[in-house]
């Protein structure tokens, strides 16, 4: 029996998730630039700042196939460059080395402390360094801290000891830092709550009692251990420390962070604390410091959290920056007297900014902020802070008794940015809560990705696109539709172009480049004929080819004509730097050559003219290598639908090479060198009329042609222009869109451009725009420039008012409906306000503190024509909304939009006073909403589906199916299937599926004559679902909160038996098997993405390809599962999944199956982002895997390849 | 006997060495207190379950952290009282 599984699918990440989980900046490469890291869920971004214009470039993007925490520089005393320190999943730490040549990271200590995985007592949740990178301690959130003792041995490469324990049981840590103390022994600093009385006092007043201690361990650098050296009990609200620096910076110590108050401690040093300074608007009478307990109402007001706080050392001084959870940025400066003592805590209020994860600062004058929604931001310093006018508060004002701020004035009005001015962004999807894919042939671009993204006042709507960046710089209209184009520099050493050449199908027009683009007559080309062709050739003349002849235009404007007899035509020609050759329609090939021995260059013809049986379709050349004369070979593709290498060598002109067959006759060609991995490759693309794009290699020894890849690019035939773009040659394909074929990360990609239809390309050179492209489309000139060469998903960005929840679309009108809610509205509404005005204190006044908790729910309606929010409405008071659907009710035969929705809601215990479903028509093409009905219901309603002319809700645990009654929606039908609460519903015919929120996918038929639902299979596993999608009728995909994705089937009989019409009570009265419904879901595939999953959709992508499951994550990754067809690709890639893992270096020691296994076992699925790290590795191991596999390198390169281009 | 002694001391290592190892008389307060501790451990490490979190209670990642860790100190509330 052949137990292969029937199906198989291909994992694929089309974007990377750009969510911060940490990250530092680091002097990776020396040479005293710093470049910021950033460690991702699971990979590791080393960013550039170019000090000069402030751009952000990528310049290192690592797949570490593992769970990275965190991420900290390590920099040796006398060293130039850092190492980076690295915490993860892999129960190891990590010592990574910038290698500069191959521009890699490379790991140069992989030593294992504890078990794999994320678990309480195993170190890696904290990550600390000495000041002096002599040390680094490790901590779990419980029990357990690691210290290894870090050295350089003689050949002053980096040494590790082995781990030195400092645990202490029944411990949580809540903050670990590393202090700066000079060259005396190094000191960890761990803020500390013991639990272990707790467990076993039964009144309760141990917790009470409990107490939060800051605790220094030092490593005692003679003896090789780790003491706990110093305890001092703090506020029981601490919950950040921050390191002070020490020897001959600062006074050494510790910053202690707590609700309001910020705290200097060090060993025997005196004691300083300042409050964090306020907002106008969240005043009260006094505060008093959380630890007097003097005035105990006040525990309920939010005072300001610190999210984010980074120190900042200059030339003699330092200073902090610390982010409140508003989004303010506070300076605190910390004045010392140079012996070691704090004189006084100063802080003042320095501008607002997004809410931040992470704050990075540079030497050079930037701040880089990893945000917490929406695209991360680099700012530039404009001053810091000093002498402007802003209210200062000090620590000498808070005395250690003086433990209330009465009267004092901590608050300060927030402003526009003052010191601080945005540079530039990278763009960040996290979070991703919905998306959907519309397909529209209403729309310029069929297929369109929208995903709703973003938190508080940096949610948006985004539209994804792939393609590479462009910037239109003209567009004006012709008198015309041209037949082709060309620019034309005058001489061989001109750096700009001087013409544009339109042909039209009864002449010519030439135009000049220069201030303004205006139409000449000099130029000597002849005007009255269509164009076949011009080029500049030889020093400095130009060749015109049209169909009777060519015509040589000499510098000094002297002409010489070659003209062909009355019954001969040119119908195809091609021409380089010093040759032409013409193929004419009695099956001739002429071929020149310029000789630049006379004045002005000559052409000279080849005396043997070669006769083909076939119509040649399309002719080129190659380039002309650097000295030498001529290009050696030359391409014909004829109506026969071969391809043929000639060679042009001296001795064997005109001499077939090679041949190759096509699967359509060649509408172009083009031969151009392109660098791929170092190597300079002779390629030869060719576009077929089929609309097929082909690219093979030359050899340029043999002319043969190898290692073909195919493309299909759209229905119409192909043509090609050779284009040079970012000083690199390459080639812009154009079929119904344009694509360019480019090198890029050693490897020669086919990515489209984002712009408009476009159907005759040339380069084009000129002062303003170096490195353009024109173009025609119809009688539309146009300029237009590609900005970058990576191809990922680019979005255009629609701000919404609040986090957007679900998204659907109408299905007829091109509209979209957002649902968005938002916890706690009020106090994140920050700093979007402040760019026209400030926040009007008055109005924040009037808020109670009950009123902040408030939930805030509302829909908006976005049209997809005019881009814009058409309509928004607030749903009712304190209600947060869960879901919205477009509705088709039978009876009113006409389609509503229902949204799901509950008062009162606590998320912890997901209670809430009533659940709403509200129903409104959509009036005015959709453009605005009027409510039809409201609804209350007893639990929360979160989902909505379309069901059989009614509605399906899953409202708490119950399943129910409503109609739309003249007031309220009826109850028609009800279950409860699932134990819990139903998140999922999908729907075929009578089928659905109901995803619940921790036990996972059951099926339920609803029985039409007996208006009964009935559960009849579930799944022995329990999944946390968050999102599913039926791939067809039997098979549901879905993720859970794990980060998991999996395919569950029903078996094929029981599939039968429940649509059969007598079933109900042969379902009803099985025997349950394992405490649940009778028969049980297959397991088709698992698979750990490391992502949580919020949609899933069953889309074709790619022209012509098969469908497949594309999804979204949380943390912005969008990737696909692309299945199989057949069975031995699966075993093929198996087989590259076993080598690769033993090959790739992996970064954070974590082992790739043990990965992508993490909460249960892969299954079923092949990990394409492994499989993609062969092009990464190095020439000698591609090879030793081509053999094992008995391939070459160039077949196994185009099976991956061929995968990315069939799914994306 | 020399074997169930053996197992026993082997036991008392497994306990000295891991949070929550149980043994013959855990109670079911024991067991939930280190379930929970275990969970919300478990959102702290994990990237994305905390990202989860703090999307939906509309608070930043900071906040959410301290909570759970906060939690962590005792999870379910005073041990019952011994019968």
């Amino acid at each position: 029996m052949d137990t292969f599984p029937s199906l198989f699918l291909y994992s694929l990440t089309i974007q990377n998730s750009n969510y911060v989980q940490n990250s530092c900046v680091a002097s990776l490469s020396g040479k005293k630039v710093q470049e910021i890291v950033i460690a991702t869920e699971s990979r590791l971004l080393v960013y550039k700042v170019d000090p000069n214009d402030g751009r952000i470039s990528c310049i290192l993007n690592h797949n570490c196939f593992g769970i990275i925490r965190n991420v900290a520089p390590l920099r040796l005393t006398g060293f130039k460059r850092d190492y980076l320190i690295v915490t993860s999943d892999s129960g190891r730490i990590t010592v990574l080395q910038y290698d500069l040549g191959l521009n890699k990271l490379v790991p140069v200590y992989q030593e294992a402390f504890g078990k794999s995985g994320i678990r309480r007592v195993v170190p890696g949740e904290y990550l600390a360094v000495d000041a002096k990178g002599r040390a680094a301690m490790v901590a779990s959130v419980e029990k357990s801290k690691l210290v290894y003792v870090l050295n350089r041995d003689s050949e002053a490469d980096l040494t590790i000891s082995s781990p030195l324990e400092a645990h202490k049981a029944g411990v949580i840590c809540f903050s670990l830092v590393g202090l700066d103390t000079g060259y005396a022994n190094p000191i960890f600093a761990a803020l500390e709550v013991d639990y272990s009385d707790i467990d076993h006092d039964q009144s309760g007043q141990a917790y009470e009692n409990v107490e939060k201690v800051l605790t220094y361990y030092e490593l005692d650098l003679g003896l090789n251990h780790v003491v706990r050296r110093w305890s001092k009990v703090v506020d029981r609200s601490s919950y950040m420390l921050l390191s002070v620096p020490g020897g001959n910076d600062g006074p050494s110590g510790t910053l202690v962070i707590s609700e309001g108050w910020i705290s200097y401690r060090h060993l025997q040093k005196r004691f300083h604390q300042i409050p964090i300074m306020r907002r106008k608007g969240n005043e009260m009478e006094e505060t008093a410091t959380p630890w007097a307990e003097s005035n105990p109402e006040n525990k309920d007001l939010r005072l300001p959290v610190i999210v984010s706080a980074v120190m900042h050392r200059m030339k003699g001084s330092f200073f902090y920056l610390l982010q409140t959870h508003e989004g303010d940025l506070l300076k605190l400066t910390v004045e010392h007297d140079g012996q070691g003592n704090v004189n006084e805590l100063r802080m003042k209020y320095f501008d607002t900014i997004p809410l931040s994860v992470e704050l990075n600062i540079l030497k050079t004058g930037f701040l880089f902020i990893s945000c917490e929604g929406g695209n991360h931001q680099l700012y530039q310093f404009e001053n810091l802070g000093l002498d402007d006018g802003e209210l200062e508060i000090s620590s000498l004002e808070y005395p250690d008794d003086f433990l209330v701020t009465t009267g004092k004035n901590i608050f300060y009005q927030v402003r526009g940015l003052q010191n601080l001015s945005l540079v530039d962004e990278v763009p960040c999807l996290y979070p991703v809560t919905d998306s959907l894919v519309v397909k529209s042939p209403l729309l310029d671009d069929p297929t369109q990705i929208y995903a709703i993204s973003g938190r508080g006042n940096a949610s948006s709507l985004r539209r994804l696109k792939r393609g590479l960046e462009t910037t239109e710089i003209v567009a004006s209209e012709i008198p015309g539709a041209p037949v082709a184009i060309w620019t034309l520099k005058l001489s061989r050493n001109d750096v700009y172009d001087s013409y544009i050449i339109l042909s039209f199908t009864n002449g010519t027009l030439v135009l000049s480049i220069g201030e303004t683009v205006e139409e000449v007559s000099d130029s000597g080309l002849l005007s009255s004929v269509s164009t076949l062709n011009v080029h500049q050739m030889g020093q400095d003349s130009v060749l015109q080819v049209y169909s009777k002849g060519i015509r040589h235009i000499r510098s000094n404007k002297q002409i010489s004509e070659w003209k062909l007899p009355a019954d001969l035509l040119i119908t195809q020609s091609t021409i380089n730097d010093t040759q032409i050759v013409i193929a004419l329609n009695n099956g001739e090939l002429v071929y020149f050559e310029m000789s630049d021995d006379v004045e002005g260059g000559q052409l000279n013809e080849y005396q043997e003219r070669k006769t083909l049986t076939a119509n040649v379709t399309a002719l080129a050349l190659g380039p002309v290598p650097e000295g030498s004369k001529r290009s050696n070979f030359l391409c014909i593709a004829c109506d026969d639908a071969t391809v043929r290498v000639l060679s042009l060598d001296l001795y064997t002109t005109l001499e077939s090479l090679s041949v190759q067959a096509l699967s359509s006759p060649a509408n172009s060609l083009c031969i151009i060198p392109m660098a791929v991995g170092g190597y300079t490759t002779l390629y030869l693309h060719i576009g077929l009329m089929n609309g097929v794009y082909l690219r093979t290699v030359v050899d340029v020894t043999s002319g043969q042609l190898l290692d073909t890849r195919t493309r299909f690019l759209g229905p119409k035939p192909v043509k090609l222009y050779p284009v040079s773009i970012k000083d690199q040659k390459t080639v812009l394909a154009v079929s119904t869109r344009a694509y360019l074929a480019y090198s890029f990360l050693q490897n020669l990609q086919l990515s489209p451009i984002s712009y408009s239809a476009i159907e005759h390309i040339s380069s084009f050179a000129s002062e303003q725009c170096p490195q353009g492209v024109v173009a025609v489309h119809h009688n539309v000139l146009k300029i237009f420039t590609i900005d970058s060469l990576q191809d990922d998903l680019k979005s255009e960005i629609y701000p919404l008012m609040c986090t957007p929840r679900k998204l659907v679309k109408h299905p007829e009108l091109p509209i979209l409906c957002i649902l968005q809610s938002e916890r706690n509205f009020n106090s994140s509404k920050n700093y979007q306000d402040l760019g026209s005005h400030s926040l009007s204190s008055r109005a924040n006044k009037d808020l109670s503190p009950l009123q902040e908790r408030e939930w805030s729910s509302y829909i908006s309606i976005f049209d997809l024509k005019s881009k814009q929010i058409v309509h928004a409405c607030k749903l009712g008071d304190n209600e947060a909304a869960f879901c919205v659907e477009m509705v088709y009710f039978k009876s009113k035969d006409e389609l509503f939009l229902v949204t799901g929705s509950a008062t009162d809601v606590n998320l912890e215990t997901r209670a809430c006073s009533h659940g709403n479903i509200r129903v409104y028509r959509l009036k005015d093409e959709g453009t605005s909403l009027e409510l039809v009905s409201h609804t209350e219901t007893d639990d929360i309603p979160m989902c909505l589906r379309p069901f059989q002319g009614r509605m399906l809700a899953g409202v708490g645990k119950h399943l129910r199916m409503y109609e739309l009654g003249n007031k309220k929606v009826l109850r028609k039908c009800e279950i409860a299937p699932v134990p819990l609460f139903i998140t999922r519903l999908d729907v075929q015919g009578s089928r659905i599926v109901v995803g619940d929120s921790q036990c996972s996918i059951r099926y339920v038929v609803y029985k039409h004559d007996e208006n009964r639902f009935l559960v009849f299979a579930d799944d022995p596993i329990q999944r946390w679902c968050t999102t599913s999608t039926m791939v067809d009728y039997d098979t549901v995909a879905g993720g859970d909160k794990f980060g998991n994705m999996w395919l569950l089937r029903c078996p094929a009989d029981i599939s039968r038996l429940s649509d059969e019409d007598n079933s109900a009570s042969k379902l009803l009265h099985e025997k349950p098997f394992l405490n649940s419904t009778p028969h049980k879901l297959e397991l088709l595939s698992h698979f750990y993405t490391n992502d949580i999953p919020t949609s899933m959709k069953k889309v074709q992508l790619v022209e012509g390809a098969r469908e497949v499951l594309l999804w979204t994550g949380l943390l912005g990754t969008v990737g696909v599962f692309t299945p199989f067809i057949n069975q031995e690709d699966v075993r093929f890639f198996q087989q590259i999944e076993f080598f690769l893992r033993k090959e790739v270096p992996l970064l954070s020691g974590r082992d790739h199956l043990a990965y992508r296994s993490y909460y249960a076992p892969v299954k079923g699925v092949i990990d394409g982002d492994l499989c993609e790290m062969y092009y990464h590795l190095p020439r000698e191991k591609q090879e030793v895997i081509a053999s094992e596999l008995d391939r070459t390198v160039a077949e196994i390169s185009k099976k991956i390849e061929d995968f990315r281009v069939r799914s994306f | 006997m020399a074997d169930r002694l053996r197992s026993q001391a082997k036991l008392e290592q497994l306990q000295a060495r891991f949070v929550g190892v149980g043994h013959s008389s855990t109670t079911k307060y024991e067991w939930m207190v280190n379930q929970h501790r275990d969970a919300l451990s478990s959102i702290v490490g994990h990237p994305p379950l905390l990202a989860y979190m703090s999307t939906a209670l509309g608070e930043s990642r900071t906040q959410v952290r301290q909570q759970m860790l906060e939690k962590m100190i005792m999870p379910c509330g005073p041990p019952p009282p011994n019968h």
